[in-house]
């Protein structure tokens, strides 16, 4: 065999190698952590659904029906995750709150609107996406999917880089910009009652709905949707649960998305 | 040897700001920590000598199966008594005097973590 | 070698002081901001990175200037920027200095800065930004050094180093790519959201890394005997202009996308930078009058460059090169970032103002890099003059 010859083998082995080799080795890299990133649900190609996944239903319209439930669901979740109250929109934590119609819908442009719709109060918090860019981007594996589907933050890694908080489409993630175990001016607590049963966080990380891990895990059901539970406002559970109450509601309402475009497959659903 | 004059004095000085602790004492034996045992509570969740040692990676240990891996939130002792595996919901139910209990040693071994950042200890959660 | 950063004149002493007392200022406002928190600075719930990261960004393009001294001199063996190239590599060293410290002041959490390390994290591109930024340092004070001290001593640099040269040179395209990768990839962010960023930034980066090193440079033509020679100084004419053209073309490109389509997530940052963006009742514009700036800026500082280069002009293009460095400074150290939060996914405007202290850690960092750099090229010329004499 001449030297080329044998160069030549050597770099057509080398290169189908590589060839075998590159496409696992990319899609590895993309996805990160194995339960990072699954196939998402529904649209090309549909992989087999395995394992739980929590979701949410919004159902807008009650709300509007009973005036100041939708504060209530905020004031639990605060409470339950001693999330602390700054007083102003630049240090401001938030895990769940009450926005208009054109905040949490900006891409939709009806030409004329129901009247109503413009004092609907509609509950934002993570959507909780199967295909999260804020994992993606995370430098540390701070924040990670968990099997059942949530989006989840270890606080004790956070190195408060905020790559999470560019990455998030929803503008769900809150930044502790200051001491949240602090003191306002007049010596009152950021946090007004502290919480016992749940830690609080400190300076310099970031933090968001985590859908009531510690809650679901002694099987009670997220705060805010204790609060609702009598008019039904929001509907939670495991989505790839057929008998499940979320599955018999995603398949008897039609339901919308936010920005479902960006192909990140939120968990929220909303009906307006 | 070249600088002998400035060397030599130099070296002994270093020395002696070295080992000044030794020289005045500093640390005493008596002054052992000796933090404050639950009264109520006979049997921790591991041996004590493995306690004393390894609790800070068995509360890494929780954290990252209880977090990441959908683990459990309850463990068993070897006696097969139930405890939640939680600094805040399981360690301070029994060891309920931080001060007395984890900042004894902490105080004397000079290592300052940063648990109590965000989590609560149970006084002023009251 | 080293010694030489510790004799000069005095002109060098108080230019070195003077440096240190910025950085002391900025030293005790970082202390601030570290007690206290990032809440110091102007940065908000929706505005989350500011000044420091946009800092970062530019500098790492400064510190891939480098490049385009590196590229002639050793791969097509163009003999005029001997004298240069060490200023490239030295100013790449310093620049990626800074880029450091930036990342770190606009951290919330420093002391946990090493987590990226101890949980390596491969699709995150701040992973690989933290690699390959670092791997450009190394490789910069290694070939920079050993190539120096081989002059120093009279013979010609070691083989060895050889392969270490061209590595850097893709390296420092990827510094600046990955840095694009760190915004281009985020749904949802539609200014960012752009194929075009990473070359958009290579191409300001090849005009205002070589930018400032020419008015560098000049300077040192002035105070000291160092003279790094007109026909490198006029081939850096030729790669600062059309490097700067090309970056002007790339915006251009960014333009016609986004008003041609009407998609308007793709104008209203555009409308935020450069016209003002209404919003309710409001008009936003804080940054319009900077964005407009640079943009004339950078076609008068690439009008005068070539013909500075025609009348033979020191003056002129140091006038040229101020003029194109500061407008691609308020591109990318401005713009760019801080036009990206505007208006926010949810479709809020917030503006963002920076903080004292924040503007006082920005200028300690720049006043760090630029005595990082006054001891490198101390250390340089001497050894060239030395050599000269």
């Amino acid at each position: 065999m001449n030297s080329k010859r044998r160069d030549f083998l050597k770099i057509a082995g080398l290169t189908a190698i590589a060839g075998i080799a590159a496409p696992s080795a990319f899609n590895t890299l993309l996805k990160g952590e194995a339960n990072a990133s699954s196939a998402p649900a529904g649209g090309h190609g549909a992989a087999a659904v395995t394992g739980k996944r929590y979701g949410m239903v919004i159902d807008v319209k009650k709300f509007t029906e009973n005036p100041g439930l939708a504060q209530q669901c905020v004031t639990a979740c605060h409470t339950v995750h001693n999330v602390p109250d700054f007083g102003n929109r630049k240090d401001e934590i938030k895990w769940i709150w009450v926005e208009s119609y054109n905040h949490v819908f900006p891409e939709n442009t009806q030409y004329k609107r129901p009247d109503s719709l413009k004092e609907m109060p509609i509950l934002a918090l993570c959507n909780h996406c199967d295909n999260p860019p804020c994992v993606r981007a995370c430098p540390t594996k701070a924040t990670y999917k968990t099997k059942d589907g949530i989006v989840a933050m270890d606080y004790h890694r956070c190195i408060g880089c905020r790559f999470c908080m560019a990455a998030c489409p929803y503008g769900a993630r809150s930044f502790n910009w200051r001491d949240p175990r602090g003191k306002d001016a007049n010596g009152q607590p950021f946090i007004k009652e502290l919480n016992p049963k749940f830690p609080a966080r400190m300076r310099g990380v970031v933090e968001k709905c985590n859908f009531c891990t510690e809650r679901l895990a002694i099987g009670q059901i997220p705060a805010c949707v204790e609060v609702a539970t009598q008019t039904k406002a929001l509907v939670f559970g495991d989505m790839n649960d057929p008998e499940s109450e979320i599955s018999q509601v995603l398949k008897t309402s039609f339901t919308i998305q936010r920005n479902p475009a960006i192909g990140t497959h939120p968990s929220l659903f909303y009906i307006i | 040897m070249y600088g002998k004059g400035r060397i030599i004095p130099a070296l002994i000085l270093f020395l002696g700001l070295m080992t000044a602790p030794m020289w005045f004492k500093s640390g005493d034996v008596s002054k052992l920590p000796k933090p404050e045992k639950p009264k109520d509570y006979t049997e921790c969740v591991a041996p004590t000598q493995f306690m004393r040692t390894a609790h800070m990676q068995l509360l890494n240990e929780w954290r990252d199966d209880i977090l990441r891996e959908g683990g459990s939130r309850t463990g068993k002792t070897a006696n097969g008594t139930e405890y939640v595996r939680s600094l805040q919901n399981g360690c301070m139910k029994c060891h309920s005097d931080k001060k007395k209990f984890c900042d004894d040693c902490h105080n004397y071994a000079s290592v300052k973590p940063y648990c109590w950042d965000c989590h609560l200890q149970p006084k002023e959660a009251m | 070698m080293i010694e030489k950063a510790l004799k000069g004149s005095t002109g060098y002493w108080v230019w070195m002081l003077f440096l240190l007392s910025i950085m002391g200022v900025g030293g005790l406002s970082y202390v601030q901001q570290f007690n206290y928190g990032l809440g110091i600075t102007g940065m908000s719930r929706d505005v989350t990175w500011g000044i420091y990261i946009s800092q970062f960004t530019f500098l790492v393009g400064v510190a891939a200037g480098g490049l385009m001294l590196v590229l002639p001199y050793y791969i097509h063996n163009y003999k005029a920027f001997g004298r240069i190239v060490i200023l490239g590599e030295f100013m790449a060293i310093a620049a990626i200095a800074m880029c450091l410290m930036f990342i770190i002041a606009d951290l919330g959490q420093p002391m946990r800065a090493l987590n990226v390390l101890l949980h390596p994290t491969p699709n995150s591109m701040l992973f690989w930004d933290m690699i390959v930024l670092n791997g450009y340092l190394f490789l910069n004070i290694l070939c920079g050094w050993v190539v120096l001290q081989s002059e120093y001593k009279g013979i010609k640099y070691p083989r060895w180093i050889k392969p270490f040269i061209y590595l850097s040179i893709p390296w420092a395209v990827s510094i600046h790519t990955v840095t694009a990768f760190l915004y281009c990839g985020l749904p949802g962010r539609h200014f960012w959201l752009t194929a075009i960023l990473a070359p958009r930034f290579l191409a300001s980066a090849f005009a205002a890394g070589p930018a400032l090193l020419m008015v560098i440079a000049m300077v040192l033509k002035r105070t000291t005997k160092f003279d790094v020679g007109r026909e490198a100084q006029d081939k850096l004419v030729t790669i600062i202009g059309y490097a700067a053209m090309l970056n002007f073309f790339f915006l251009g490109c960014e333009f016609f996308v986004a008003y041609y389509s009407q998609i308007p997530g793709h104008m209203h940052t555009l409308d935020y930078l450069f016209w003002g963006l209404g919003h309710g009742d409001q008009v936003f514009n804080n940054l319009v009058p900077f964005m407009r700036a640079s943009v004339v800026m950078g076609l008068a500082g690439i009008a005068l460059i070539f013909v500075s280069r025609a009348k033979q002009s020191d003056g002129l293009l140091v006038v040229s090169c101020l003029l194109i460095f500061f407008s691609f400074w308020i591109d990318k150290g401005l713009g760019l970032v801080l036009g990206g939060f505007v208006p926010t996914p949810m479709d809020y405007v917030t503006e963002y103002y920076p903080s004292a202290q924040e503007l006082g850690i920005t200028a300690a960092i720049w006043a760090t890099g630029f005595f990082i750099l006054s001891i490198l090229y101390k250390v340089a010329i001497s050894v060239k003059l030395e050599k000269d004499a």
